[in-house]
């Protein structure tokens, strides 16, 4: 959904005096008299990307919302339109922005065009539904409910209407900031992301008008997953704009209706990330964050390097192929040294590893019946395949030189426990061990999982064992393997 | 030997095809019909006893009829409890539908007490739920409209599409399995029980969906929704109605 080809219903704001300031804060909410001594004032509500200013009142106010739905044919991607259900015109909603305290009232105008009746439960009311049967709204009338903000936070609010999955996931969803009383730290810019998911008839890309999909929305398997609407509403004039040196701020929701978004800017780190846009501690220094439907969060990074960086959402098959895909455009200086770019391009022939992958990589491990058919089991081989099977699996605790970990894992070299046992040894990787043994002297109790070979294999990493590190123990045949295991049955 | 087999098939696949219909309607038989929203968890399936619906909704040139034959219908003279002052708002006087409400096209913009008075004039009344709904389950050509792509797409295309200005004529729609046209893709329909505890439960209200039978079935959603956020003064430009008529008791 392109913002430019949006109307953009913003509310004239009205601030209608300041006599509050001097009056004590209730402890929780207002009466109908405290509501009515409140000065009003309408919100002004913004388009995405688009974050109203900080609020500067350090008083509560009656706040009027006024949120019109319309049911608007939008482009979705190139050459593909949709029937969008919009709270304002925009997907997402219009931002509303209100201060911890504030006494709301929410007007929602269904637009006698639509269809559909609408609801609206905000996440940040404390109430049956968040609102929704209060607001609950036939084509051309308006519902008018209120609430006090009390809980200061990034709240997403979103259509409730049966089929509620069809509301969301046609674009019902939106952000409102309660904002704390002392308000949030200064930044340079301030923005508004949504992710949602579009249920199409047609595939991904598939030309003209989709109509919705329920058996794809019940599956869970949208042809879409966008950020603010549509496919490149956030990208090329829709992309995100900073300077180098500067604090962005990013208030983010997941309207859903059911994937949750690992949201991360490829090339940047979130200095700041308030988690689940609550208001208590924050994170620093995070990668990806993950944000539920119905969720949000806000974070914060600064600009260093100047270049486009991709936001996605890190389930990646969502960002190339579905949609999820949106640029933060960074131009100015670079700060020195935070990253070169890329210094130099020279040709290279291999060799400077050399030998290194034989000598300490694992080798891969061999069928269990790579003998040529009619070829003789050897010793030879028998060690050789052995090995291979050690070092994929008993090196991890026994280690490479046979004498395990003194007190956690026994040794295998000098074994008197083994070689008491000789082939009989075949049971403990077939069934594993666990209890109390006593291993050349030492007691070990810890627990061996069962090892999942097959019985030459078992058969070959026994021999393995019992001819290395100065064990003569002989050998262990697969039928010896095979016998041991008919023994537990 | 086919034309013939398949005549016998249709005789026995319309049931009351044989008897006598009268003009403009069409049988609907007796049937089953489960709520898809229920606010009893297991309320019962009901039964749908047959009874007869109108081919197409009210149009423009029917309602002229009643309101002339009844005045105190007509939009300036409709007293404002039984309808709000959108009613008939598309028309040009009180006797004079105009060009916004072509004659063929259906009947917007009444209340349902407006609806419910030309049903009793016609010597009818509004089908229940139940019947509108068994109506609308039949596709095109089954009885089980669920099973059949084609009806399914033609309902969710006019649940997305726009409302077109003025709206087409009624009874060109293509007819369903019983014959019946235009329930699911002209104009939202009235019915006489549309405030029914039923339908305004909690699921449309913002609830979780208790009781709720087939969370696939979006188009009945949608209608129990819409039907739930009505009140019966009220007018909308894409809110029409039509008849029904149940059967004489020895049918």
């Amino acid at each position: 959904m392109h913002k430019r080809r949006f109307l953009i219903a913003l509310s004239a704001a009205a601030l209608l005096g300041a006599a509050g300031c001097s009056r004590p804060l209730p402890p929780h909410a207002y009466t109908a008299d405290e509501a009515a001594a409140l000065p009003v004032e309408y919100a002004l509500l913004t388009p995405p990307p688009t974050v109203p200013g900080a609020i500067r009142r350090d008083h509560p106010a009656h706040v009027i919302v006024d949120l019109e739905v319309r049911e608007l044919v939008r482009q979705l991607a190139d050459g593909v339109t949709y029937t969008y259900w919009t709270f304002g015109g925009t997907v997402p909603g219009l931002f509303i922005r209100v201060r911890e305290g504030d006494y709301v009232e929410v007007r929602l105008h269904n637009h006698p065009s639509s269809k559909m009746p609408h609801n609206i439960d905000l996440h940040a009311v404390s109430g049956p539904g968040g609102g929704a049967a209060a607001s609950f709204t036939a084509p051309g009338h308006t519902s008018t409910f209120a609430f006090t903000a009390m809980n200061p936070g990034l709240y997403v609010y979103h259509c409730a209407t049966a089929p509620v999955p069809m509301h969301v996931g046609n674009g019902m969803y939106g952000l409102i900031l309660v904002e704390p009383k002392g308000g949030l730290p200064p930044v340079d810019h301030e923005y508004y992301l949504m992710q949602g998911e579009v249920y199409t008839a047609g595939r991904y890309g598939e030309p003209g008008l989709q109509a919705f999909d329920p058996e794809k929305a019940a599956d869970e398997r949208p042809p879409y997953v966008v950020f603010n609407g549509s496919v490149g509403a956030v990208s090329g004039d829709g992309a995100l704009q900073a300077r180098t040196g500067e604090r962005v701020r990013i208030f983010f929701g997941d309207g859903g209706p059911n994937l949750t978004s690992s949201f991360h800017v490829i090339g940047q780190i979130f200095s700041t990330v308030y988690p689940e846009a609550g208001m208590g501690p924050v994170e620093h220094n995070v990668q990806t964050t993950t944000v539920p439907p119905g969720g949000a969060t806000i974070v914060e990074l600064t600009t260093r390097v100047p270049g486009n960086f991709a936001i996605v959402d890190h389930a990646l098959s969502r960002a190339f192929g579905k949609g999820a895909l949106g640029l933060l455009a960074v131009s100015g200086p670079a700060m020195e040294g935070v990253f070169s770019g890329k210094l130099s391009d020279a040709p290279y022939s291999g060799g400077l590893f050399e030998g290194y992958h034989e000598n300490v990589a694992p080798a891969p491990l061999a069928a269990a019946d790579d003998l040529p058919p009619g070829a003789p089991l050897t010793k030879a081989i028998q060690l050789k395949r052995g090995q291979r099977v050690f070092n994929a699996s008993c090196i991890a605790c026994h280690q490479a030189n046979g004498k395990g970990l003194p007190g956690v894992y026994p040794p295998l070299a000098g074994s008197d426990f083994l070689r008491e046992r000789g082939v009989r040894s075949a049971v403990i990787p077939i069934k594993g061990l666990s209890g109390a043994i006593t291993v050349n002297g030492k007691t070990y109790n810890n627990l061996m999982p069962p090892q999942p070979y097959s019985d030459a294999q078992i058969a070959d990493v026994l021999t393995f064992v019992m001819n290395s590190w100065g064990n003569d123990w002989g050998r262990v045949l697969p039928d010896d393997v095979k016998q041991a295991r008919a023994g537990l049955n | 030997m086919i034309p013939l087999r398949i005549l016998l098939l249709g005789l026995a696949a319309v049931p009351g095809a044989t008897a006598k219909v009268a003009p403009g309607m069409a049988r609907i038989p007796a049937g089953a019909y489960a709520y898809p929203i229920s606010v009893a968890p297991g309320a019962p399936t009901l039964h749908v006893p047959a009874f007869e619906l109108d081919v197409r909704p009210v149009t423009n040139a029917d309602f002229l009829e009643f309101v002339r034959a009844r005045p105190e219908w007509s939009r300036s003279r409709v007293v404002r409890l039984y309808a709000d002052p959108g009613y008939l708002g598309d028309w040009t006087a009180d006797f004079e539908p105009g060009p916004e409400a072509p004659a063929d096209a259906p009947v917007v913009n009444v209340s349902w007490f407006a609806a419910r008075a030309y049903a009793a004039w016609r010597g009818k009344r509004l089908p229940t739920i139940a019947e509108w709904e068994r109506a609308a389950l039949a596709g095109f050509a089954e009885a089980r409209g669920a099973d059949e792509p084609a009806y399914r797409e033609a309902t969710l295309a006019w649940y997305a599409a726009s409302l077109p200005t003025p709206l087409p004529a009624a009874g060109r729609g293509r007819p369903n399995f019983y014959g019946v046209r235009d329930l699911v893709d002209l104009v939202w329909e009235w019915v006489e029980d549309f405030n029914s505890a039923e339908v305004a439960g909690g699921v449309t209200c913002g609830g979780t969906g208790e009781g709720v039978r087939d969370f696939t079935d979006y188009p009945a959603f949608m209608r129990s929704a819409f039907r739930s956020s009505l009140r019966a003064s009220y007018t909308l430009p894409n809110l029409g109605f039509r008849c029904a008529r149940s059967l004489p008791s020895s049918s």
